[in-house]
């Protein structure tokens, strides 16, 4: 410890800190901008300069290192001549346009400038033009002529993105932060760079000239878009969410989030939103009050006299663990076990006991892991900050990354060994690795795989495993929706026992955690989400689920909705759902809603609503509760969401307990055969995971939104002489489509990605499997 | 390639010359050097079984002080370099950019060798295994000899594994800079080095502790490398005889502006002067000395009667209230408007500033268009004081040392000639120029 002194009061700090920390200790403020306390240390802006006795000159509060007995003057006429010298140079060729600067009112500059700027100027020569720069379609640099390069943008890039998107280029004046000729900023965290920028210089595209910081409300609320459960501030105008930005989270999600996260947004205000109960009389939609709506369901109900068996229910994981209840609690009344909300599950058999889609760990202990297996994610879009914890991991702790993937993903880290393996290879290759360990370790091989041949790659990942302390085996959404899904859970909890490391299941959406506490699955007799759609049932409820979308089958899945008697969707969205609801029920979305997100590490986060209703939208939760008491259940008068909360309580317990329960499956599955021929591999892209974000158009005009293509291998575009472009036919199941291809030479060997969510999964399916491909026309023919 | 440069005299750096004894542009070669006695030294400390720590206390005891500006105590700068294992590099500067500088040029293509050597012993003594010699970009042909220079003594067994026998390696590289002239701040060119935009890092970490590759490392300027083999064959004692106490040893000037004869002249420290001037054959055409800076062009200027009354030594120019820095002796006569050399040293700071920090990459752009505005006879009242107002705000508020090197010749030049600045803000023209 070091004890040394500022503006007269004792401060101790650990050796190895600097003054700007002891400052902060004492809550004395330093003046600076390129300083960020998640950020390497600059020290370029030179605003923070302080007096420190005995030195001969004023030095950066940011990079000094504290010593002992150190007397550090903040504002002593030395220090405060600095600061304004300083300050007096970052203006003379700063537009001073705050007027019309977005940042106006929360700009770090405009701040510092009240205390340490002078009222007029002395620069009398004409000031610096910088041009504007095109970044892509969320982050907006058209006013460069205010950035006081501090390289706050650079660094994020550099050190927490992991991708240098942004550098300063030219010298001396003439130097200007821009990305690399003709790209564009990708990075799935790119929003961050508008936070850090202490000006107006990045600013947010989406919200460009939308607002003046003073007229926004802000309130605290949780992302429903992974299961990372980032907190969020919501920032309105009116009644409308017109910015997102973090809440500071040290254990969740730092003071970062996602672009996914932060201009989601958009789709909340979408003119697709369902505002009035509808009903659908003699093929055409009408809107009717609330009574009627209703009415009319249980009317048509009672018409009906539905075998419960031929009820379905369907619930999204973006519903709060509140309405979940509600949900199957209601569906349960009915008679029927038919409920689940594991919409993109191909497979949903049990792994065994209490296996629950859950990290294993906590999020920020993933920072300390010796040896990551990722098994089936494409990490970076799937959980853009859990890959970032990763990249700490392996940069900071130098930890070993390995990833089983259908294409090579780039992490960013030229240290991840990533293997591509075609989908149906990826249990056969854990097997392998499995077979390898027990080999090095000396215990028994299962006597399933006894005979099996072990790759050096799997080898490679075997050797990987033994060695080290924290491990921990990842299960991404590629693995979740992966036909064979359990016999890769089943593998890895055995990999998992051998070699000592937690299994974590990466889920869909923010609330699988809720879902599956609130037993949004069918218990033994029960039909699972793709029994439901396989086998046309009579009637339908749905909570959130867009099963054009969201579902592992989304044709079948809209031709047996299409043939029941009366589907009833709760949906914040009409569009979608009126292909083939009878009636739509207008509830909230997660920003108009109270409720609660269990996230992947198992913590429950609240929420209260940030916006009032749109139209004659509801909670989901009152309207549940409403329909209970007409359909005339006892149990479901809850006036307030705190009781609704008091009956999760027992619901909460379990889950925690069923938490630190430990999973054992000793069962190995029988050797596998791959697919011989091609295959099909269907990702979820990154911006089409739920409702809120296919409607979001920032989002939708980035690169990674396209999803309309069918993308090849360079061996297999070889072999069918497709360049980009062309039209290629695929046939799954005996169905087909004809799409444009794209050449990917990350894919795996005998590999066609289509993805899920796409036009062509409405034709062909939702999930991989064998496919044939034909070239029908050249791109040239179709010019 | 430098091929057509024929023989010049060999007492061209003069007679006191110890680095530069015997050069005559052409005998830069292996065996001419080995004739001079070159590689003596290097075999001395190889084959005497000379500590590291032996070597440091020779440098030390000569008061050998750093050529490339700042005139620090060389011996101390080896002493901080951490014993024992671990990688460690040893760097030469040769990014000789400093206005009126071009001393490590000549040393470079006449006498390679020499740097050589040095660098070796200096490895030696530290404990470094790599060696880099990073040269200025604009004089391509002498990073070429050096590359030569470089495969005779990798030849030779100068350079390479095992030197000549014992159990010391050592390889050293060439580095060929860009031009830029922050690369010559040293941290600035290791990070060049490294293959990253030339920018001087903040320190504290000093090079010693944290330097090239995040290895410790030592930087010195060429003419400090090529001063140590003469000064190991001659003893530390006899190095510091040959100047003055605190000031070892001779010194190479490069003179220019306003003489007869501009070049470089090798002598010893403590030398007056006005004998300096002689050497060079004193101001041209017979005009009267106005004006001297004695150190490069970062080094505040002094009036003629000051220089011509102070030695050329380290202590002796910081006396008279400049620095020695890297030897650039600019002569300016009495047809030379100040103002008008101000800004062309303005210009050159603004030119050169790198951009990183604040102060100098706003500042040294003002200071250059308001002495362009004095000079082009738009200069207002109240535009001096604000250049002197400028300049504090600079100078010492940067991460290194180029602002102070762009303030440092505004606050000179305006305290030595001030009135000169004063007649043009007042009557619009030069009071030199419009004669």
């Amino acid at each position: 410890m070091i004890t040394l002194e500022i503006d007269g009061k004792k401060v101790e700090v650990d050796s190895g800190s600097t003054v700007m920390d002891a400052a902060s200790k004492l809550g004395i403020h330093v003046p600076h901008f390129c300083y960020h306390k998640k950020l390497s240390i600059a020290a370029n802006c030179r605003m923070c300069l302080v007096e420190v006795e005995k030195a001969p000159k004023p030095l950066p509060a940011c990079a000094t290192p504290a010593t002992q007995d150190m007397k550090v003057h903040t504002r002593s006429e030395q220090a405060k001549s600095a600061q304004k010298g300083v300050m007096e140079f970052l203006l003379i060729n700063h537009p001073l346009d705050c007027p019309i600067c977005d940042q106006g009112g929360e700009c770090q500059l405009q701040d510092l400038a009240v205390g340490y700027g002078g009222s007029g100027s002395r620069f009398e020569e004409s000031k610096r033009m910088v041009g504007t720069k095109e970044l892509g379609p969320l982050v907006s640099a058209a006013e460069m002529s205010r950035c006081i390069h501090c390289t706050r943008c650079v660094r994020f890039g550099q050190e927490v993105a992991g991708i240098m998107e942004l550098g300063m280029v030219g010298r001396g004046e003439h130097s200007e932060i821009m990305s690399f000729v003709g790209s564009t900023v990708e990075s799935e965290l790119s929003g961050n760079m508008i936070d850090v920028c202490p000006v107006g210089a990045l600013t947010s595209k989406p919200f460009r000239y939308a607002a003046r910081t003073w007229e926004l409300a802000r309130r605290k609320t949780v992302s429903p878009h992974d299961a990372l459960g980032s907190n969020l501030i919501a920032q309105l105008k009116g009644d409308s969410v017109i910015r997102v930005v973090p809440n500071e989270n040290a254990e969740i999600n730092e003071c970062w989030i996602s672009d996914r996260d932060r201009f989601s947004y958009e789709g909340l205000n979408s003119l697709d939103r369902l505002t009035e109960p509808m009903i659908k009389i003699d093929g055409s939609w009408e809107e009717v009050d609330w009574a009627v709506a209703l009415d009319h369901i249980k009317e048509k109900f009672s018409t009906l006299n539905a075998d419960p068996n031929r009820i379905g229910a369907l619930s999204a994981p973006q519903a709060t663990t509140e309405e979940l209840y509600l949900f199957q609690k209601f569906i349960r009344e009915l008679g029927s076990e038919n409920v689940d909300y594991r919409l993109r599950q191909a497979d949903c058999s049990n792994t065994g006991a209490n296996a629950l889609p859950w990290l294993g760990m906590s999020i920020g202990d993933v920072e300390k892991l010796d040896s990551i297996l990722v098994i089936g994610s494409n990490i970076r879009k799937e959980q853009p900050l859990l890959a970032h914890r990763i990249r700490k991991a392996v940069n900071q702790n130098s930890a070993s990354l390995a990833l089983i993937n259908p294409m090579r993903t780039d992490t960013l880290l030229t240290s991840a060994q990533e293997f591509t393996v075609s989908p149906s290879r990826v249990p056969i290759f854990m097997q392998q690795i499995v077979k390898a360990v027990s080999v090095q370790l000396g215990v028994e091989i299962p006597a399933a795989i006894n005979h099996i041949n072990v790759e050096p790659d799997a080898q490679k990942v075997a050797d990987m495993l033994v060695v080290g302390k924290n491990k921990l085996i990842l299960i991404g959404a590629l693995s979740r929706h992966h036909p064979d899904r359990s016999k890769i859970e089943k593998i890895s909890h055995i990999l998992g026992d051998l070699v000592d490391a937690k299994i974590g299941l990466l889920s869909d959406g923010p609330n699988s955690l809720g879902a599956e506490a609130t037993k949004n699955i069918p218990a033994r007799s029960g039909l699972t989400a793709r029994e439901m759609t396989a086998n046309a049932l009579d009637v339908y409820f749905l909570l959130h689920a867009e099963m054009g979308e969201d579902s592992c089958d989304p044709d079948v899945a809209i031709d047996a909705l299409k043939s029941a008697k009366l589907v009833v969707a709760m949906s914040a969205f009409k569009d979608e759902v009126s292909n083939y609801a009878t009636v739509m029920l207008p509830i909230s979305p997660f920003s108009e809603t109270s409720g609660t997100f269990i996230n992947m590490e198992g913590k429950r986060q609240q929420f209260g609503p940030v916006a009032p209703a749109k139209g004659q939208s509801r909670p989901a939760w009152r309207l549940i509760a409403a329909l209970g008491k007409l359909f005339g259940f006892g149990g479901f008068e809850y006036e307030s969401i705190e009781k609704v909360r008091e009956a999760l309580r027992s619901v909460y317990d379990d889950l925690d307990a069923n938490l630190r329960k430990k999973i054992d499956i000793n069962e190995m599955p029988d050797a596998l055969r791959p697919i011989e021929g091609i295959e099909r591999f269907a990702d979820v892209p990154m911006y089409s995971v739920d409702a809120v974000v296919r409607r979001a158009p920032a989002l939708q005009s980035t690169k990674e939104a396209i999803r309309d293509y069918l993308w090849l291998g360079s061996d297999l575009s070889k072999e069918l002489g497709a360049v980009n472009g062309d039209v290629v036919r695929v046939e799954q199941d005996g169905k087909h489509i004809e799409l444009p291809a794209q050449i990917d030479v990350s894919l795996a060997g005998s590999v066609v990605r289509v993805p899920m969510t796409s036009n062509a999964s409405k034709v062909i399916g939702g999930i991989g499997g064998p496919v044939q491909i034909t070239k029908v026309a050249s791109f040239e023919a179709n010019v | 390639m430098i091929t057509s440069n024929p023989p010049f005299s060999q007492d061209s750096y003069g007679p006191e010359a110890v680095i530069m004894k015997g050069v005559n542009g052409v005998n830069w070669q292996l065996a001419e050097y080995e004739k001079r006695g070159g590689y003596q030294a290097l075999r001395k400390i190889l084959s005497d079984e000379y500590s590291p720590g032996d070597v440091i206390a020779e440098v030390k005891k000569s008061a050998l002080r750093g050529r490339g500006g700042a005139g620090f105590p060389t011996g101390l700068k080896w002493s901080f370099m951490p014993k024992g294992d671990g990688q460690k590099y040893i760097v030469c500067n040769s990014d000789e950019g400093e206005p009126g500088t071009f001393k490590d040029r000549d040393l470079l293509r006449y006498n390679p060798h020499i740097v050589i050597e040095g660098m070796a012993i200096a490895a030696y003594a530290i404990g470094a295994s790599v060696g880099y010699n990073y040269i200025h970009g604009e004089i391509w042909e002498v990073y070429e000899r050096f590359e030569e220079a470089l495969e005779e003594a990798r030849s030779a067994g100068y350079l390479g594994d095992k030197l000549l026998g014992s159990d010391f390696s050592f390889d050293l590289f060439a580095h060929h800079g860009f031009g830029a002239y922050i690369c010559g701040e040293e941290t600035a060119l290791l990070e060049s080095i490294e293959g990253k935009k030339g920018q001087p890092r903040f320190k504290p970490p000093f090079p010693a502790s944290y330097g090239l590759y995040g290895c410790p490392t030592t930087i010195n300027n060429t003419e400090t490398f090529a001063a140590v083999p003469s000064l190991i064959l001659g003893g530390g004692d006899a190095y510091l005889a040959l100047g003055k106490p605190n000031n070892g040893g001779t010194k190479i000037f490069s003179v220019s502006g306003d003489v007869q004869n501009p070049g470089n002249y090798e002598v010893r420290l403590g030398t007056p002067f006005s004998k300096l001037l002689e050497m060079a054959g004193g101001v041209r055409e017979g005009n009267r000395l106005k004006a001297v800076i004695p150190g490069g062009s970062s080094m505040p200027v002094l009036p003629a009667n000051i220089m011509m009354s102070t030695d050329m030594d380290y202590d002796s120019i910081a006396e008279a209230g400049s620095m020695l820095g890297s030897g650039a002796v600019i002569i300016m006569d009495e047809t030379r408007c100040m103002v008008r050399c101000l800004l062309r040293l303005s210009y050159f700071y603004h030119e050169e500033s790198c951009g990183q920090c604040t102060p100098c990459r706003e500042g040294t752009g003002w200071l250059y268009r308001l002495v362009k505005r004095i000079h082009s006879g738009l200069g207002e009242e109240g535009d001096i004081d604000k250049l002197l107002s400028l300049s504090d705000n600079i100078g010492g508020r940067t991460i290194c040392a180029l602002g102070d090197a762009a303030a440092l010749p505004v606050k000179s030049f305006i305290e030595h000639f001030r009135p000169e600045f004063e007649y043009l803000v007042t009557h619009k023209e030069s009071q030199i120029e419009s004669k």
